[in-house]
C-alpha cells in the first residue's frame, strides 16, 4: 500500500480536478473531459508498449488513430447496395488483381536468386499491375462515387453494431503495423521516427482522398451508437423518474405545478445527455481496466523481461540468443492495435469520421507529450500522462485567460496589447505542453510516475 | 512549333515551380542536416524555427511599408531578411542554452534529444501564433511578375505563354549565392573544415583542440541563416501560414533524408529531387500529349499518374524506398 501512496495521490488529485470542474463549469464538461482522458489513456498505453517497454519510437500513431475510425466506419455503416452493384465488382477484382499481385512477387523474390535480372522482373509486374488495377478499379471508383454523392458516394460498411470495431480497428492498425515493421523497424531510433512519422501522413493522404471507400473530406456522420440516444431517453418513463428520484429535494421546493414540470423537463434533458456520456465512460474504462490488466500482467512476465532486456541492451539480448527483430515486430504490432482500438472508440464516441481533422500535432505529438510527462515505461504513469495532458489542453484557455486578466489587469481594457493577448489565448495550449514538457524532461526525465520495476 | 509549345509548357508548369519549391525545400533540408550532423539529433521544430524566423522578416516589412521605405521593384522583405536572421539567431543561441546544451553536455542519446525538440516544437508554435496569429498573411510588394504569359506569348508567338514570378528568380538566386558560399565556407575556411571534422568524428576533433562550445554556436548561427532566408523566400512565393510551414517540416526531412543525412551537398540535392517528383507525378500530361503525339493519338484522360491529392505522399514514398534500398541516402550520409 505505502509504496503505491504516490500513485493513488495522484490519481486521487486527478479525479478531484475533474470532478472540480463538474463543479464549477458542467458535469457535461467534466464527463467529456473524462471520456477523451479515458480514450487517450488507451492511445498512451499502446505508445507506452512501444516506447516504454522496447524502446521503439512510434510518430504514427496518428496514423494508427485514424485506422481505427475507419474500421469503425466499416462496420458500422449500412452497406450502399446501389454502390455495389455500380462498382462492387471492379473493386473486388482489382483486390484479388493485389492480392495476387503481392503473392507473385513474394513468391519471385523468395524462389529465385538475387540478381539484376529479378529486380527487373519484379519492378515491371509492380508496374504492369498498378496500370492493370487503375483501368479495372477507376470505371468502378466513378460509378461507385456517382451514386448519391451528397448523400453516400461510398461503398458504406457491414451494418454491424459499432462494438464490434473496436476489435476490427485493432486488427486494421495491426495490419499497418506489421508492414511498417517489416519495412521501417530494421531502421535507427531516429530514422524509425521520421519514417513512421511520413508513413502516417501518407495514410491518412488515402483516407482522405479514396472517396469510395471513406467518403473522404465529404465525413461520414450519423454513425450508430452503443449508447441511447439523448432524445429516446426524454421520452423513457423510468429515465424521468430517475431523474425526478435524483433531484426530488429541488423539485419539492418548488410548489407550482406547471413550473414544476417545466424545471424536471430542463432537469431531464440536461440529465440524458450526462446519462449518455456516462455509458460511454462505462464502455470505456471497461477496455481501459482490460487493457490496463493484460499490459501489467505483460510487464512483469518473463516476456516484460525480456522486452526491458532488449531494450536496455539490444546486443547483449541478442548474444543471450533472443530474437530482437521479431520481439520488435511483435511489440510493434501490439502497440499499434492498441491505439487501432483507441482510433475506433473516439469515433464511436463522436458519432461521426472526419478524415481532416487528423493532425500530428493532436494525435501524434500530444500522445508523446502524454507518454512521456506521465511516466514511460509504467503503465499507471502513462495513463495519468493522457489525463493531466488532457485536462490541460482543454482546461488551458480558461487558465490562460484569468492569467492574461492577471498581468494584464493594470492595462486599460481596449489596451492593444491586452486584445491581442485574449484573442491569442488558444494558443497557450501549446506553450503549456511545450514548457510541461521541457520541464518534465529536464527535472524529472521518468515522468510524474516513474518505471519501477520490482524484482521478487 | 507544336514541340516548343510542349517544351514551354513543361517549362511553365513543371521546371519552373519544382524549381523554385525544391531551393526552399533545400534550405530546409540543409538546416536539418547541419543540426543532425555536428548536433546529433532529428530536429523536429524545423519547420516551427523557419516560421518563426519569417515572422520576424514579416513584422520588419510591415514596419518598412509603414514607415515608407521600399526597394521598388524587389519586395521589401529582401530588406528585412537581415534584421529577421539578427532575432531568429538570438532565439536560436537562446533555446540553446536554455535547453539543447544540458543533454549536450550530458551526452544524452538522440532520441532524447529529439523529443526535446518536439517542446521546443510547442513552445516555437504557440509564441509565434500568440505574436502574429494563425492567419495565412501575404508580404510580398515589388514587381510581381518577370516575364507574364501574355507578353511571352506575343513576344514569341507561341500558344503557351511562360510565366516567370519574379518571386522565383529571386528564391533560386539567393538559394544559389547561399548555397554556394556555405559550401565555400564548410571546404575552404579553417572554421568550416573543423565543423566537417567535428561532424565526422566529435573525440577526435576536441582531441586536434577544435573547440566545440564554438562549433555549436557557428552551427546555430548558420542554420537561423538558413531557416530564416528558406522560410521567407517560401512565404514570398506563396504565403505565410504557420500551420503549412509545420507541415513542411514533412517534404523538408524526407529531402534530407533522400539526400543522405549529414551531408549538406545531399540535402541540397534532394530538396529537388523531391520537388521534381512531387510535380512530375502529380502533372496531368494531356495538353503536353496534345502538342506532341499526331491528332489522331489524342488522349482521352488526363494522363495523371496520380491526383494532386496525393502530392505529400509521393515525396513520402520515395523516403520509404529510399530509406529501403539505401538507409544512407543517395549520397552517402553522415559525413558532412
Amino acid at each position: 500500500m505505502r509504496k503505491n501512496l504516490n500513485v493513488i495521490a495522484a490519481y486521487s488529485i486527478m479525479m478531484g480536478l475533474i470532478i472540480l470542474v463538474g463543479i464549477f463549469q458542467s458535469w457535461n464538461i467534466a464527463l467529456s473531459i473524462f471520456n477523451l482522458c479515458l480514450i487517450s489513456a488507451v492511445m498512451t498505453m499502446g505508445a507506452n508498449i512501444q516506447w516504454g517497454y522496447a524502446g521503439l519510437i512510434n510518430f504514427g500513431i496518428m496514423g494508427f488513430t485514424a485506422l481505427g475510425g475507419l474500421a469503425a466506419v466499416l462496420i458500422s455503416v449500412n452497406p450502399v447496395q446501389e454502390a455495389w452493384s455500380a462498382g462492387g465488382f471492379n473493386i473486388l477484382f482489382s483486390l484479388l488483381l493485389i492480392i495476387a499481385m503481392v503473392l507473385t512477387v513474394r513468391y519471385i523474390l523468395k524462389n529465385y536468386k538475387k540478381s539484376k535480372n529479378r529486380t527487373y522482373i519484379v519492378a515491371a509486374i509492380i508496374i504492369l499491375g498498378i496500370v492493370i488495377i487503375r483501368f479495372i478499379s477507376e470505371p468502378g471508383i466513378e460509378a461507385i462515387e456517382g451514386v448519391d454523392p451528397a448523400k453516400t458516394g461510398f461503398l458504406g460498411g457491414l451494418g454491424l453494431p459499432i462494438i464490434f470495431s473496436w476489435v476490427v480497428g485493432a486488427f486494421f492498425a495491426g495490419g499497418l503495423a506489421f508492414v511498417i515493421g517489416k519495412v521501417a523497424l530494421g531502421l535507427r531510433a531516429d530514422y524509425l521516427a521520421i519514417a513512421t512519422l511520413l508513413i502516417s501522413e501518407i495514410v491518412i493522404a488515402i483516407i482522405k482522398h479514396e472517396d469510395w471507400l471513406t467518403r473522404g473530406v465529404k465525413n461520414v456522420i450519423g454513425l450508430k451508437r452503443p449508447a441511447p440516444y439523448e432524445v429516446n431517453l426524454q421520452q423513457t418513463d423510468w429515465f424521468i423518474s430517475l431523474v425526478e428520484k435524483f433531484n426530488s429535494s429541488k423539485l419539492n421546493l418548488i410548489t407550482d405545478l406547471t413550473e414544476r414540470q417545466a424545471t424536471l423537463n430542463q432537469l431531464v434533458i440536461e440529465g440524458s445527455s450526462v446519462f449518455v456520456k456516462l455509458c460511454y465512460s462505462g464502455l470505456f474504462l471497461v477496455v481501459v481496466i482490460i487493457l490496463l490488466i493484460l499490459t501489467q500482467k505483460a510487464l512483469y512476465s518473463p516476456w516484460g523481461r525480456m522486452m526491458r532486456a532488449i531494450r536496455d541492451n539490444e546486443e547483449a539480448a541478442n548474444a543471450m540468443g533472443k530474437n530482437v527483430v521479431k520481439q520488435h515486430l511483435l511489440i510493434f504490432v501490439l502497440g499499434s492495435a492498441i491505439v487501432g482500438i483507441a482510433g475506433a472508440m473516439l469515433v464511436t464516441q463522436d458519432g461521426l469520421f472526419t478524415p481532416g481533422s487528423y493532425r500530428p500535432l493532436r494525435y501524434t505529438f500530444l500522445i508523446w507529450v502524454m507518454v512521456i510527462i506521465g511516466g514511460s515505461g509504467n503503465n499507471f504513469g502513462a495513463i495519468l500522462g493522457g489525463f493531466v495532458v488532457w485536462f490541460l489542453w482543454i482546461e488551458a484557455a480558461p487558465i490562460g485567460l484569468y492569467l492574461v486578466n492577471l498581468i494584464t489587469a493594470e492595462l486599460d481594457d481596449a489596451h492593444f496589447l491586452k486584445v491581442h493577448l485574449i484573442e491569442s489565448v488558444p494558443y497557450f495550449r501549446f506553450l503549456m505542453m511545450g514548457v510541461g514538457l521541457l520541464v518534465i524532461m529536464r527535472y524529472r526525465p521518468k515522468g510524474i510516475l516513474p518505471e519501477k520495476i520490482e524484482i521478487k | 512549333m507544336d514541340f516548343v509549345n510542349a517544351i514551354v509548357l513543361l517549362l511553365n508548369y513543371i521546371f519552373v515551380p519544382a524549381l523554385a519549391y525544391g531551393s526552399q525545400l533545400a534550405l530546409g533540408a540543409i538546416f536539418v542536416t547541419l543540426i543532425y550532423g555536428i548536433l546529433r539529433f532529428a530536429n523536429f521544430a524545423t519547420g516551427d524555427m523557419m516560421s518563426f524566423g519569417t515572422m520576424f522578416v514579416i513584422l520588419f516589412t510591415f514596419y518598412f511599408q509603414s514607415v515608407g521605405i521600399s526597394l521598388g521593384v524587389l519586395p521589401t522583405a529582401l530588406l528585412a531578411i537581415p534584421f529577421g536572421i539578427i532575432f531568429m539567431v538570438g532565439y536560436m543561441l537562446a533555446i540553446d542554452k536554455l535547453v539543447f546544451k544540458y543533454y549536450r553536455t550530458n551526452k544524452s542519446p538522440p532520441v532524447q534529444l529529439a523529443m526535446v525538440s518536439i517542446g521546443v516544437m510547442f513552445v516555437t508554435q504557440a509564441v509565434v501564433r500568440i505574436i502574429i496569429g494563425p492567419s495565412d498573411r501575404r508580404f510580398f510588394d515589388g514587381e510581381k511578375f518577370l516575364i507574364k504569359a501574355g507578353e511571352f506569348k506575343e513576344m514569341t508567338g507561341l500558344n503557351e505563354g511562360l510565366a516567370i514570378k519574379s518571386t522565383q528568380v529571386i528564391t533560386i538566386i539567393v538559394t544559389l549565392i547561399l548555397v554556394s558560399t556555405l559550401f565555400w565556407f564548410l571546404n575552404k575556411t579553417k572554421t568550416g573544415k573543423s565543423m566537417r571534422a567535428y561532424s565526422d568524428n566529435e573525440d577526435l576533433a576536441l582531441l586536434s583542440g577544435i573547440d566545440p562550445k564554438k562549433i555549436v554556436m557557428i552551427t546555430w548561427v548558420i542554420a537561423g541563416i538558413l531557416a530564416t532566408i528558406g522560410g521567407a523566400l517560401y512565404g514570398l512565393d506563396k504565403s505565410f501560414k504557420p500551420f503549412t510551414y509545420f507541415n513542411n517540416m514533412l517534404p523538408i526531412f524526407a529531402a534530407a533524408i533522400v539526400g543522405g543525412i549529414g551531408n549538406p551537398f545531399g540535402a541540397f540535392l534532394g530538396g529537388y529531387v523531391i520537388a521534381f517528383s512531387e510535380i512530375l507525378l502529380t502533372y496531368a500530361y494531356r495538353k503536353f500529349f496534345m502538342y506532341v503525339l499526331p491528332e489522331s493519338m489524342e488522349p482521352d484522360g488526363l494522363i495523371q499518374l496520380l491526383s494532386t491529392d496525393y502530392k505529400f505522399a509521393v515525396s513520402f514514398s520515395i523516403l520509404v524506398i529510399v530509406l529501403l534500398y539505401r538507409p544512407s541516402g543517395i549520397f552517402k550520409g553522415k559525413v558532412l
